[in-house]
């Protein structure tokens, strides 16, 4: 077992420290250490999304950063979206539609969508479909889960 | 109130497990977290064909922070027996040699040893440790090869079944089966038209998202309990009381969340090694599968190949119809070619047919159901010749299909007689689409565009056996107790039911599903049974609650239960319309007629009322340059009896249509000639995209479905079925190309025109 170093972070809007191996993933890390188990492991290697969170403002699958990279950096997860007793007008959304059937693709379609709606309030069918490209579901054929993004853009205007 | 007479029934309420999922807290199998928990790793196969001839885990074992390794020695010996799990049939020596190899390896991936450590990366380094020394063997690994007489053979004591008897003959063939009806020569006689091609489609995956998983925990009494993802506690619970060779008091399985399964959860394979391993170290022990291991060593679907003729009148008749199907079982015998069988020909109705089908083993992964297993491969060959007698005779597909359509009395050729179905509805409202009459636009770029249909049936299995259990809470809602798997929406379309035979609101019920020691056998979450034959026992359970509710009432009032009316909600004395009660007010008054107010009600409706039919339309366009096919719009007609939570149904034929179209175009397995598979990542097996897929228009026929109550009718397989064909006779229509070999990727499309420009 190798040596484990203290990295600092602010998670969800907390000051948080861990400790992890220099090997560990921060998809590693958030589940096994901090148990926010929200983000999923689907494939390990960036191909599926189901892990995705955002990273200083930036959108990415946290199997692909290592635990020691986010030392002084702000991660949100699918644990910080929304608010007590109220959700995120995206996950209210998804849920109006349906927009999922399994939910294990789900935290990480949400928090996709959340960086696309923070960069571009207004986008097209196409823009929301190039954009979340890089989540994969299995289960709904994505149908549903662009008509609630678009209506979540829609209603927020 | 919906507009279909009932109260609950055909709205869309919000899913029950809705907030836990979009907030990221509901548990699936991976999240588990347990005090002293150890991390487990699957040593697997280099080779497709090997004989083990020794296995040395000693410098495994002396890694630091390894605490046991296990193999096929640590397993009893299962009996050489059949069990039956809902949507597969497995026999138990053969699952039990597939969970960790007894002698030899018989696909590239196949487990051999399990590992459990401190942590995953000193579990994986482990496996490195293990030395395995194999005899290598000769591999085969397409269904054709494997019936040539040299074949190398997987196992040397199956004897091929053939026609329902046994031979001598040792071959990879486990079985030949065949239906027969009428007389197929004479039908060909009677043809003005008659076509017959040959096709293939390759291995695809069912591609959930959720990776395997299981964590086992043996106690110091024997007990074993096992958290899993899966479509099927009970399945899995007795999967393991077999392989285990344990009382079925002392197996307990937990159901966590499940993401996603398609046919692909039913089969244990983690789970009995993660027992043995926590057996052997006192602690609970975790097993999940990376990707990689989740495409080689569980079961996908089978390659086929299928040769199909069919014989038809100028006037759009159908006289005859024959078939040759050959499925690949995998390592192990037990392909769904039966039920390909079963489906082929079964939209129509043909008097004089004949199916030959083979079940052959290869050495790849032991397949396993994936959505209307059999269905979608067997569905290509007829729907894509049927275009073509269309195209010869002059005939609108639509117009020839219904013309020929199933339909109540029609005896499909494996035998069973069609009841009330809804294929010629189906049929109906496809012609009459807007889809259908709108014509299709010319590009303006140079890109080909064309439009096709196909037609899809599947069974929807027997209803099966369903347990409910409910108790009633002092303010009138319920908290209802299930065992089925909610895999995409069932927690909502059951409770739903509940509430309309009780005149309650979704959102009064509370539905919990549970353990094996919580409530009654329940089968598995497939075969499109869950809401028909779950929702089957939800009905079951509020009459007899009403019944209950009845008898608390006539207490209050002093009255006979049998004179007391239930309507809208109001419990009622027949001759004094002054004693009346809510459901809510005689519930609040428990504590005054008895108690607890509870019930509980088990299920097993005789059939499924018959299966289900879709229709599809679609547009592509095909780049002359580059092969690709992108799909423009599409149309999914279906007969889904009647919608409990129509988003749901939506969803099932949505997702159901670009699993179909990902098989159609992109997905396979690719092997190269050492028999390994090649492309076993997300990004090489390349599933469909948001990018790749267009709006799935729906239409929802209600054929109730006169076997449920509320007329049910499983919806969540046959949406598959349709789309290869329906892309392939699309295709044609842009290319003037008809590819008969799936999937109909850029660079097959790309050579099928440049043969036909050169």
């Amino acid at each position: 077992m190798s040596k484990k170093v203290q990295v600092q972070t602010t998670i969800n809007g907390d000051e948080t420290d861990f400790l992890c191996e220099p090997r560990n993933s921060l998809l590693e890390v958030l589940r096994d250490n901090l148990t926010l188990t929200g983000a999923k492991e689907g494939c390990n290697n960036g191909n599926c999304g189901a892990c995705s969170v955002i990273l200083d403002g930036r959108l990415v699958n946290a199997c692909c950063v290592l635990g020691v990279e986010v030392d002084g950096c702000d991660v949100q997860t699918i644990e910080g979206i929304g608010s007590p007793g109220e959700l995120h007008p995206l996950q209210q959304k998804f849920l109006e539609h349906a927009a999922l059937q399994c939910g294990i693709c789900t935290p990480g379609f949400i928090l996709s969508a959340k960086a696309l709606l923070d960069k571009n309030p207004n986008p097209t069918e196409h823009e929301v479909r190039y954009w979340l490209a890089g989540n994969l579901c299995r289960c709904t054929g994505y149908d549903k889960i662009i008509r609630a993004v678009l209506d979540t853009a829609e209603e927020s205007r | 109130m919906a507009t279909n007479g009932y109260n609950v029934i055909g709205t869309r309420p919000i899913r029950h497990d809705g907030a836990d999922k979009v907030t990221g807290r509901a548990i699936y199998g991976a999240d588990i977290q347990l005090t002293g928990l150890l991390y487990g790793a699957i040593l697997r196969s280099p080779h497709p064909h090997a004989r083990i001839i020794k296995i040395d885990t000693s410098r495994a074992e002396a890694l630091p922070g390894v605490k046991a390794v296990a193999t096929a020695e640590d397993l009893p010996q299962a009996a050489d027996k059949m069990a039956d799990l809902g949507e597969t049939i497995v026999n138990l020596r053969d699952a039990s040699n597939n969970v960790l190899a007894y002698g030899k390896v018989l696909y590239k991936g196949h487990a051999i040893a399990g590992v459990a450590a401190s942590n995953l990366h000193i579990a994986q380094e482990a496996l490195e440790l293990i030395d395995v020394e194999y005899e290598v063997l000769p591999h085969v690994t397409w269904v054709m090869d494997a019936m040539k007489e040299d074949a190398p053979i997987l196992h040397e004591d199956m004897k091929t079944t053939s026609l329902g008897e046994e031979t001598d003959k040792v071959s990879n063939i486990a079985n030949h089966f065949q239906h027969k009806i009428g007389d197929p020569d004479q039908g060909f006689a009677d043809a003005d038209v008659v076509v017959e091609r040959e096709f293939t489609t390759q291995t695809v995956h069912q591609g959930y998202i959720e990776p395997h998983n299981a964590t086992a925990m043996w106690n110091e009494e024997d007990q074993l309990t096992v958290w899993t993802s899966t479509q099927g506690a009970f399945a899995v619970r007795e999967q393991l009381t077999e392989i285990l060779k344990l009382p079925v008091s002392k197996v307990k399985v937990v159901p966590l969340e499940i993401g996603g399964g398609f046919g692909g959860k039913i089969s244990v394979y983690g789970d009995p090694v993660a027992a043995i391993l926590s057996k052997k170290t006192g602690h609970p022990v975790k097993i999940t599968m990376g990707r990689d291991e989740v495409f080689e060593g569980t079961g996908p679907t089978p390659a086929s190949y299928i040769k199909v003729k069919i014989g038809a009148t100028n006037d759009g008749k159908i006289t005859a119809a024959t078939t040759y199907m050959a499925y690949e079982a995998g390592a192990y015998p037990g392909s769904p070619v039966g039920a390909g069988a079963g489906c082929i020909f079964s939209p129509y109705d043909i008097a004089n047919a004949q199916i030959d089908g083979y079940d052959v083993c290869v050495n790849k992964p032991k397949t396993n159901a994936y959505r209307a297993p059999g269905a979608t491969n067997a569905a290509l060959a007829p729907e894509t010749v049927i275009d073509e007698i269309c195209e010869i005779i002059g005939m609108d597909p639509l117009e020839f299909r219904l013309k020929n359509a199933a339909k109540e009395g029609s005896r499909r050729v494996d035998g069973p007689v069609h009841p009330r179905i809804g294929c010629v509805e189906t049929t109906e409202a496809a012609k009459n689409s807007d889809h259908y009459n709108t014509a299709l636009e010319k590009s303006d770029n140079g890109m080909l565009r064309g439009r096709g249909v196909a037609s899809g049936y599947w069974f929807n299995f027997n209803g099966g056996k369903s347990a409910i259990s409910v108790s009633v809470n002092g303010d009138g809602t319920i908290n209802m107790l299930e065992g089925s798997t909610d895999i995409g929406g069932s927690r909502a379309s059951i409770s739903m039911q509940l509430a309309e035979t009780i005149g309650l609101k979704a959102t009064d019920i509370n539905p919990k599903i549970v353990d094996t020691d919580s409530i009654g056998y329940t089968d598995v979450t497939g075969g499109s049974r869950t809401t028909f034959g779950t929702g089957y026992a939800a009905h079951a359970t509020g009459q007899a609650l009403i019944h209950e509710m009845k008898a608390r009432a006539s207490k209050l009032w002093d009255v006979p239960a049998d004179a007391i009316d239930y309507t809208d909600g109001v419990f009622c004395y027949k001759d004094d319309k002054e004693k009346r009660g809510t459901f809510k007010e005689i519930a609040k008054q428990a504590g005054d007629t008895g108690g607890p107010i509870v019930a509980q009600v088990s299920t097993q409706p005789d059939g499924s009322g018959g299966g289900a039919f879709a229709t599809h339309i679609c547009d592509v366009e095909v780049d002359p340059e580059t092969g690709k096919v992108d799909v423009l719009r599409y149309t999914a007609v279906q007969d889904v009896g009647t919608a409990i939570h129509p988003s749901y149904v939506e969803g099932q034929i949505q997702g159901g249509v670009v699993q179909g179209i990902g098989w159609g175009l992109n997905e396979e397995y690719v092997y190269n000639d050492d028999g390994m598979m090649t492309n076993a990542s997300f990004l090489d097996y390349r599933m469909p995209t948001t990018l790749d897929t267009p709006m799935v228009e729906t239409i929802l026929v209600e054929v109730p479905n006169v076997a449920h109550p509320y007329g049910v009718r499983g919806v969540g397989e046959v949406p598959i079925v349709p789309p290869p064909a329906a892309l392939a006779n699309a295709i044609y229509a842009a290319t003037g190309q008809r590819i008969r070999d799936l999937p109909m990727s850029p660079p097959r499309v790309q050579a099928a025109i440049a043969k036909n420009a050169g």
